[in-house]
């Protein structure tokens, strides 16, 4: 499958953003219009954090998408899911520093110490970072063969995203359990793959 | 169809939160002026009346949407909006309980013989979830211990044991196993009997909606709100201490006593803190939900990390 180069970018992709962009409108706009239930504040917490988590699996199930479908131009999206995780992740975390912790740091520090799932969050994002600063053409470049080794850090980060969404659940793990299996499945393809000895495609 | 004694009140009717602060200002009032205008051994009853009155918090009830509209009642759902949603599917009148166990009156109440005796009273609480938020709420009810009174516990009760009702037709949640229906609480006598303790009907002037635990509740303000088991069907004396459906789910996340503890978190979360529904910013939990004053000597010489 393939689509023409300028369809695929000046049409798909553009979706792609305003789709990936929609929960942040949804949450702006429920703020707006006082339609985000009783509690808002944690509303948007666990919304921002179900979307980082929700648009990393995405992005890892581009790769076997990619070979599935024979679309090499999946691999070009690839860039903006990862970066749009980052930015979920990102809100995510300062919404717990700014409203659960009201930014005090040692509040943190205890809190990351004394709940593992807090902890395995705060681990998840921390893989995340190099990922988002290495995301350039430039840096890719730069990196070369060692690029693909740092980006492997994807495969902890969505792992330590699960555990710490699995945690934090008080009862009904159906969500976080989807999520599990879904990495799973996509992780132990990978696992296959390279163990055939075949081409990582990450 | 009422359970008590309504006001002329349609089911449509909400009450405005400025009217119903300035009853409850007036009421407040017309008590002061009737102490000072009694004098002498007159006042006496007048006086236990207002302190009675002073169960209830001056906190600045939350809405009532936010009341009715953001739930945990996992018979209906384990969304905080699945009870609003589906509740109205399950049947409270005709509504029974079931009293037995250590008791001398045992049998099958139909609810409107429970509620013949009962002066209902508004009780103004604090609610703390155990999942770190909190509302204050203006129930309408009458004390447990009154109950109880009544069916006459013998000497072997030493706990009461209360259940939900099991109906799995009309309440989706029971359907799948997310916990062991029906769903069970319990108190030790003395908790039972406090005058905190209270079986709710209603909340802000009207009967309870069936998402808030219609027709019958408990409300213990001083412990987690998981312990105010909502719809309830029977009540037990007994003589051995009651197995808590949260703490058969995770016995080491959730006890029996389950009282508000900030300096004891769960397992995986702190509970030093909560968000009072309509607020911003966290504030501090207190210990016993700010009724230390009244019922931390029930728990005197207790080990409260240990007795969660």
């Amino acid at each position: 499958m393939q689509l023409k180069a300028t369809t695929f970018n000046n049409i798909l992709k553009p979706i792609l953003f305003l789709l990936l962009l929609a929960p942040t409108i949804w949450l702006i706009a429920g703020l707006w219009l006082n339609t985000l239930g009783a509690n808002p504040i944690e509303y948007i917490l666990h919304t921002l954090g179900d979307w980082a988590l929700r648009i990393l699996l995405l992005t890892l199930l581009l790769s076997p998408l990619r070979r599935l479908l024979n679309w090499i131009q999946l691999v070009q999206l690839r860039r903006m899911m990862g970066l749009f995780t980052f930015y979920y992740a990102s809100l995510h975390l300062l919404c717990y520093l700014w409203f659960e912790q009201g930014f005090n740091l040692s509040s943190v520090y205890s809190d990351v110490w004394d709940r593992p799932f807090i902890l395995f969050g705060m681990t998840a994002f921390l893989f995340l970072i190099p990922l988002a600063i290495t995301s350039t053409r430039n840096k890719m470049r730069q990196l070369g063969r060692r690029w693909k080794v740092l980006h492997m850090l994807v495969y902890p980060a969505v792992i330590f995203g699960v555990v710490h969404f699995w945690w934090l659940v008080k009862a009904d793990t159906t969500e976080p359990l989807i999520y599990a299996l879904l990495t799973f499945i996509l992780l132990t393809e990978r696992l296959w793959r390279f163990k055939r000895g075949e081409k990582s495609g990450a | 169809m009422p359970l008590f004694k309504k006001p002329d009140i349609t089911e449509n009717d909400i009450t405005d939160y400025n009217i119903y602060k300035n009853r409850r200002q007036f009421m407040k009032t017309a008590a002061g002026l009737g102490i000072i205008a009694t004098t002498g051994m007159a006042i006496q009853p007048l006086f236990s009346q207002s302190t009675k009155k002073s169960f209830s918090t001056d906190e600045k009830p939350t809405s009532f949407k936010d009341i009715t509209s953001y739930c945990n009642f996992y018979e209906f759902g384990t969304k905080k909006t699945d009870p609003s949603e589906y509740a109205h599917e399950l049947q409270t009148t005709p509504w029974t309980v079931d009293i037995d166990g250590e008791c001398d009156k045992p049998g099958t109440y139909a609810l409107e013989d429970l509620l013949k005796p009962v002066t209902i009273e508004e009780r103004i609480y604090r609610l703390r979830c155990v999942e770190g938020w909190s509302m204050v709420i203006p129930w309408m009810g009458f004390t447990l211990a009154d109950l109880i009174k009544r069916v006459q516990p013998n000497s072997n009760a030493k706990y009461v044991r209360f259940e939900t009702v099991y109906d799995p037709d009309a309440m989706r949640g029971q359907r799948s196993d997310m916990l062991e229906w029906p769903y069970v609480e319990g108190l030790r006598m003395d908790e039972a009997m406090h005058p905190l303790t209270i079986l709710s009907t209603g909340l802000y002037g009207k009967d309870l909606l069936n998402q808030n635990g219609a027709p019958l509740r408990l409300v213990i303000p001083w412990k987690y709100g998981f312990k105010s088991i909502k719809s309830i069907a029977r009540i037990s004396f007994t003589e051995t201490q009651p197995f808590n459906s949260w703490q058969q789910f995770s016995p080491e996340e959730y006890g029996f006593y389950s009282n508000v503890n900030p300096e004891v978190p769960h397992p995986r979360w702190s509970q030093s803190k909560e968000r009072r529904i309509g607020e911003f910013m966290k504030r501090d939990t207190l210990m016993f939900n700010g009724y230390a004053e009244e019922v931390a000597e029930l728990y005197a010489g207790m080990d409260l990390k240990r007795y969660f």
